[in-house]
């Protein structure tokens, strides 16, 4: 850290107090702060962020998937998830990265501390199929529910013929 | 059922019988009232819905995945059409973060235009939003006052950018083209126009005794329940959360502005209707600033940063401007780009329009994720629908004004 205010340093210190020593790791980008936590660590953050320092609205929630992105470690998951928290009256906005690995990726669900995180898992789980556990209502969103690929991984083609070419074709002749 | 009612066809004990007496309806998803095509099974009690559970996706056009195939300029025109009702502010939240990510410092006129440009779409979203509301209640004048307006909305960015519907007009550092005389002159002619329509659609409806009467007290939702589903945008703020991306992470020219963020307390949908009839107010006040503040020199930060496209003179006359457009344009070069990522939002007509941008070190996107507005706010009507009439959907799905386009994406 450096000597200049830091402006998330009370955050950073109560999640050191939270958290197993090693657990946390941050780093800043432009103004954003991301905390990186494992899956375990993961709603005991949350909590401690929301209850302990006020975050209490989740901005966004978020999925990215790293096969192949360069400078990626081979050991490193595959999948990220980003929950950026914000506290609405001092406007601190802090950005919680887990990462989550092939095959059967599955998280905590955040709904429980946060109900608008909802959608935002469904959607997740639509694009990446990863699953959150707790969830209580976890369909896709966007796709139909017959679809069985995730669309927004890497290894989905852009175009391409695909399982959206098995779709039943109903002609009106049949209908 | 009989018209004599006997005591056991009225006394229900039994929980699971209960259920036998509500029936579903099928709400769209071509319904004109959802205007665009959403989808709601309901579940009903004669008129009461007992739960409503919307089927959304019918509108998915897979932009996020087209955000990691076309280059940071590419991908504007897909933006566009996320929310149609407010395209440019669209493209200011994609710029936006594209430039966090890149660092790029954009020249003060550029900022003022861009706010001006951004404004011009608020008051577009909200003229539409509040005009449909009543348009869905029945009151069809103050839509077509409403519609109208926006009509000469359009000509300014038809002359802005030459195009009317999905402008594209913002780069990376910069914009498509300068503003020009004529364009500030149609701009004039919407701030002269558009106090008349608010003043004509405030007779009509302010204090309508039908259109009052249908909203006021209709899809409350708590100011706990908004900050718990991460609501943002005029909705949040007709529940008393007074946060606005403008104020609280200030960009572009907001603030060198001075401005104010109405809202309500109430939390329903006629204060939903007065917080965004107040900041078209509020818009045409800061346009009304910028253009009197608006500062000379460059549209584009300078060349030699190796971000904006050089103009045809540039390029054709001299040699910096040659190197620099061949190779911008070469896809083997293009801008580079740290491997990072970034999110940044801005406050969009309908509420926190954010983008999570993770970047390869390419000129193309990583990963584009959007955070839409409609989407968490579609999410939010189950809860507030609750033992509403059916005809209540129509007055509170105007409230939300979510726009299908960006729900799905």
């Amino acid at each position: 850290m450096s000597t200049m205010t830091d402006p998330h340093a009370t955050s950073l210190e109560h999640l050191r107090n939270v958290l197993t020593p090693n657990g946390l790791r941050t780093d800043v980008f432009r103004d954003n702060l991301r905390v990186h936590v494992g899956r375990d660590q993961l709603i005991t953050t949350l909590k401690a962020l929301r209850d302990g320092r006020g975050f209490n609205m989740l901005v966004e929630l978020g999925a990215t998937d790293y096969l192949g992105y360069p400078g990626r470690d081979a050991s490193a998951p595959r999948f990220e998830v980003h929950y950026v928290v914000r506290n609405i009256d001092t406007l601190e906005t802090v950005i919680v990265k887990v990462g989550v690995d092939d095959p059967a990726p599955v998280l905590p669900s955040v709904c429980p501390v946060w109900r608008g995180a909802d959608w935002m898992e469904r959607e997740v789980f639509d694009m990446y199929g990863i699953k959150f556990d707790g969830h209580p209502d976890l369909r896709r969103v966007l796709m139909p529910d017959e679809f069985t690929a995730f669309p927004l991984r890497k290894d989905y083609p852009l175009r391409g013929r695909g399982e959206r070419h098995n779709f039943p074709r109903i002609l009106r002749e049949q209908s | 059922m009989p018209a004599n009612l006997l005591d056991e066809d009225t006394l229900i004990d039994d929980p699971s019988r209960e259920r036998e007496y509500h029936w579903t309806l099928n709400f769209g998803p071509q319904h004109p009232a959802t205007h665009t095509t959403l989808r709601l099974v309901l579940e009903l009690d004669g008129e009461r819905i007992v739960k409503a559970t919307p089927h959304i996706g019918y509108l998915h056009s897979g932009f996020e995945k087209l955000g990691e195939h076309l280059n940071f300029n590419q991908y504007v025109t897909i933006v566009d059409r996320k929310n149609y009702l407010s395209p440019p502010y669209n493209e200011l939240a994609w710029h936006h973060a594209v430039e966090k990510l890149l660092d790029i410092d954009l020249t003060p006129r550029c900022k003022y235009i861009r706010t001006i440009f951004g404004e011009l779409s608020r008051m577009s979203d909200h003229l539409l939003c509040t005009g449909a509301a009543a348009l869905d209640l029945g009151a069809f004048t103050a839509f077509l006052f409403a519609f109208n307006t926006r009509e000469l909305i359009y000509d300014c960015y038809e002359s802005m950018s030459g195009y009317r519907f999905h402008p594209g007009y913002t780069r990376v550092g910069g914009l498509l083209q300068d503003l020009e005389e004529e364009s500030v002159r149609r701009i004039q002619v919407v701030l002269k126009q558009v106090t008349r329509t608010l003043r004509d659609m405030d007779r009509l409806l302010t204090r309508n005794r039908i259109f009052v009467d249908r909203m006021r007290g209709v899809g409350t939702l708590t100011k706990q329940d908004a900050i718990d589903l991460s609501c943002t945008g005029p909705i949040a703020r007709a529940s008393g959360v007074l946060n606005d991306v403008r104020k609280d992470m200030p960009y572009l020219a907001y603030p060198e502005l001075d401005f104010q963020v109405p809202y309500c307390t109430e939390g329903d949908c006629y204060a939903r209707f007065q917080v965004r009839f107040e900041e078209i107010q509020q818009s045409a006040k800061i346009i009304k600033q910028c253009l009197e503040k608006l500062p000379s020199g460059p549209v584009n930060v300078p060349i030699a940063e190796k971000f904006p496209l050089p103009d045809k003179a540039t390029a054709y006359n001299s040699m910096e401007g040659l190197i620099q457009h061949f190779e911008l344009i070469m896809p083997n070069r293009g801008m580079g780009s740290p491997v990072n990522e970034v999110y940044a939002s801005v406050e969009s007509p309908n509420g926190e329009l954010g983008y999570y941008l993770v970047s390869d070190g390419s000129q193309t996107a990583w990963r584009t994720r959007t955070r839409p507005p409609s989407f968490i706010h579609f999410a939010v009507f189950p809860h507030i629908i609750k033992d509403h009439l059916i005809a209540d959907i129509v007055a509170v799905l105007g409230s939300l004004n979510v726009i299908a386009a960006e729900l799905d994406r």
